[in-house]
């Protein structure tokens, strides 16, 4: 079971994940329209371009966007969670060992107390970022069961990993869990809300070519989001 | 009973259509027929499946119902905070249905979606600025609001407005003769003033052509004549063109695709008739917006620009007075508190957040001047915008919608606000008569044709 989880299985995850999640790209980028857009991406690619990076640039930036300033509270929750959610599986020692008995290299490996402490951290932030949902009207009017769901596959592999990790009662077991939730994470990528991992980029940069391009960018000034 | 005598889903294109819905007084008969309109589910699927694209598809698609586009809208912020006005709420219990649907919905429905269009949003973009993810809900409205028009359901105003430019070229009736008249009446009664002053109708080859609102010269001509002594001051080559001068568009207001492009196609027509080396239009933010920003892919120009570079008013009058066209005595500068209201359609949607403030340090004396708070491309909507001012029906809503634009004006502690756009300028005169604040409002033109420093060979003899 292991041994076709982390061998076969996981291969097939990995193609269809970042395979769907290219195939998403593509399908965006082939979907926009200059004329139903307006926005003349293609005549002013530059323009665009500098006003993609600026766009993205500053929503990944804690305190780059005025919308993080004025909710300084939500930042904290948002940036915990993500940067504990991505950095944490990618530079895990654990995982990297993994990398290295297979393909015969690996990333650099974080100190286990820092990733303790990020995956933790992500834990934590998760169920705030839910609680929101049950507790602010605003949040709760637009909230449904699919993102509770997208929130318990995104949290699941996390939580069974600290369980894993920290031999609450049968390993094996935990240990297991982790990987089929994990694979169901990378799975869900492609097909449904997750999608955002890369599509977030595709879509801030839309928007920041049209100021780019059209609402200002061309008039040589610069938005501040 | 499908399609109402005054409201069903075919553009009003006569005359004789337009004085027929116009006579229903307040849309009263109007309204009445849209309760029995019905719903054409295949055209208004096959129309989606058309136009809507990945982008669109997108935003639905990864929203992340987290509810930060609530705070941004002013809109909700002055409801009371229901979550019924949450942006990302709006557009997906209105639009996001009729897509989920694939167009099978109800009358009801419909009646419903153009409440939301038109009365909780006013497509100010501002949304789109505080979403992680970039989705901007105005422009989704104003995508709903293209779909509601296809089907009829669009506010007794808007239909009329687009209709106007469907008919008469121009948001309300004023014909080609008309508008040369008042240009003539205008040259003749300002040139007592100011001596050889013209307003040069359909001139080749001038340097800067000018269009304009047609409620300046159908309500307020002495704007038309304003215009004309700044250029004249200034010592302009201009000229505006007898067809192709309305450069206002409330069919965008009503979603009314088709006749936008008509109407910016008439004014590029004319650019190209007259080949000035410029074009600029009057103190109008949807007209500008509608004309120079999204006009170009209207008409379907593959570099999303008009034919020759169209800047708006406001840039003309940096320019003016940074090159000296323009003087300003400072004896004559504004010294009181005074602020300045950011429209929406030129601001957010074009970047022209330093022009404005250029001239501000022109014409005020330093010190004087009071931003509001937020500003410049974070401001907030006059509270009219998007044709919100114009509809009767949502009246009530509109002067809720004002008090946030009250607020921001009564935190600058300013008496006077300066509104370059017709749109910001109406909201704050109804917002004055509605609360009495006690301010004073004002274009550009009239506080710098106060202040000029008026090079002597051009006054008046009687005053040499």
């Amino acid at each position: 079971m292991y041994d076709f989880l982390t061998g076969p299985m996981l291969w097939l995850t990995f193609a269809v994940s970042f395979g769907g999640l290219l195939v998403r790209i593509v399908l965006y980028i082939k979907g926009l329209n200059q004329q139903l857009d307006r926005v003349a991406y293609r005549a002013h690619m530059g323009y665009g371009l500098k006003g993609a990076f600026n766009s993205i640039i500053s929503f990944l930036n804690p305190v780059g966007a005025r919308l993080w300033r004025i909710r300084p509270g939500f930042a904290l929750m948002f940036f915990v969670f993500h940067i504990g959610i991505v950095i944490t599986p990618i530079f895990l020692i654990a995982h990297n060992v993994m990398l290295q008995e297979n393909l015969g290299f690996s990333l650099p490996a974080l100190p286990t107390c820092v990733a303790d402490i990020l995956t933790w951290a992500a834990v934590v932030a998760g169920l705030l970022l839910t609680l929101r949902r049950v507790a602010f009207p605003e949040v709760r009017i637009l909230t449904t069961g699919y993102d509770y769901l997208m929130m318990v596959i995104t949290l699941a592999p996390f939580v069974t990993g600290l369980l894993a990790r920290y031999g609450v009662g049968d390993y094996q077991f935990w240990l297991t869990a982790h990987i089929i939730t994990g694979e169901i994470w990378l799975l869900s990528l492609p097909f449904t809300k997750l999608s955002h991992v890369v599509l977030f980029f595709m879509s801030r940069a839309q928007l920041g070519m049209d100021y780019g391009i059209k609402r200002g960018g061309m008039k040589g000034s610069s938005m501040s989001w | 009973m499908p399609e109402g005598i005054l409201c069903n889903k075919t553009p009003i294109k006569t005359d004789e259509q337009l004085k027929l819905v116009l006579s229903d007084s307040r849309g009263t008969k109007y309204y009445a027929e849209m309760l029995e309109l019905e719903v054409d589910s295949d055209a208004l699927w096959a129309l989606i499946q058309k136009t809507m694209k990945s982008r669109t598809k997108t935003w639905f698609e990864i929203c992340a119902h987290c509810g930060l586009c609530a705070n941004s809208c002013f809109l909700y912020q002055v409801n009371g905070r229901i979550p019924q006005q949450v942006p990302s709420y709006k557009i997906q219990s209105t639009l996001g249905e009729i897509v989920k649907k694939k167009g099978k919905v109800t009358n009801e429905f419909m009646r419903h979606c153009m409440d939301v269009a038109w009365s909780q949003c006013t497509c100010c973009n501002r949304c789109g600025m505080y979403c992680p993810h970039g989705i901007d809900m105005g422009v989704m409205f104003g995508y709903l609001r293209g779909l509601l028009y296809s089907q009829g359901f669009v506010p007794w105003e808007l239909k009329i407005g687009s209709g106007m430019h469907r008919v008469y070229r121009a948001q309300m009736d004023v014909t080609t003769e008309d508008w040369v008249e008042t240009c003539e009446w205008m040259a003749e009664e300002t040139e007592e003033e100011w001596p050889g002053l013209e307003i040069p109708v359909d001139k080749q080859n001038a340097d800067i052509m000018y269009t304009c609102n047609a409620r300046e010269p159908k309500h307020y001509p002495e704007d038309v004549a304003e215009a004309a002594i700044l250029f004249h001051v200034a010592g302009e080559n201009w000229t505006v063109p007898s067809e192709g001068w309305e450069q206002t568009s409330l069919s965008m207001f009503a979603g009314d695709w088709e006749c936008c492009k008509d109407n910016v196609q008439n004014v590029y027509d004319a650019i190209e008739r007259l080949n000035p080396k410029r074009a600029t239009g009057t103190e109008c933010g949807h007209a500008h917006r509608a004309t120079v920003i999204e006009g170009p892919y209207w008409t379907g120009r593959p570099d999303g620009l008009p034919p020759v570079p169209y800047i708006h008013y406001v840039e003309w009058l940096a320019e003016a007075l940074r090159t000296g066209k323009l003087k300003i005595d400072p004896a004559k500068r504004i010294k009181e508190p005074v602020t300045l209201q950011d429209s929406c359609n030129y601001v957010r949607n074009q970047g022209l957040k330093d022009v404005t403030r250029e001239i501000i340090s022109y014409i005020v004396e330093p010190g004087y001047f009071v931003e509001m708070s937020p500003t410049k491309e974070h401001n907030y909507c006059c509270g009219g915008g998007g044709g919100f001012n114009g509809i009767g029906m949502y009246r009530e809503q509109r002067n809720v919608a004002l008090r946030t634009k009250m607020d921001q004006i009564l935190d600058t502690g300013c008496k006077l606000v300066i509104a370059p756009c017709h749109n910001c300028w109406d909201a704050i005169r109804d917002l004055e008569e509605e609360y009495e604040i006690g301010i004073r409002w004002s274009f550009l033109k009239p506080l710098i044709i106060g202040m000029l420093d008026v090079p002597e060979h051009m006054l008046p003899k009687d005053e040499e």
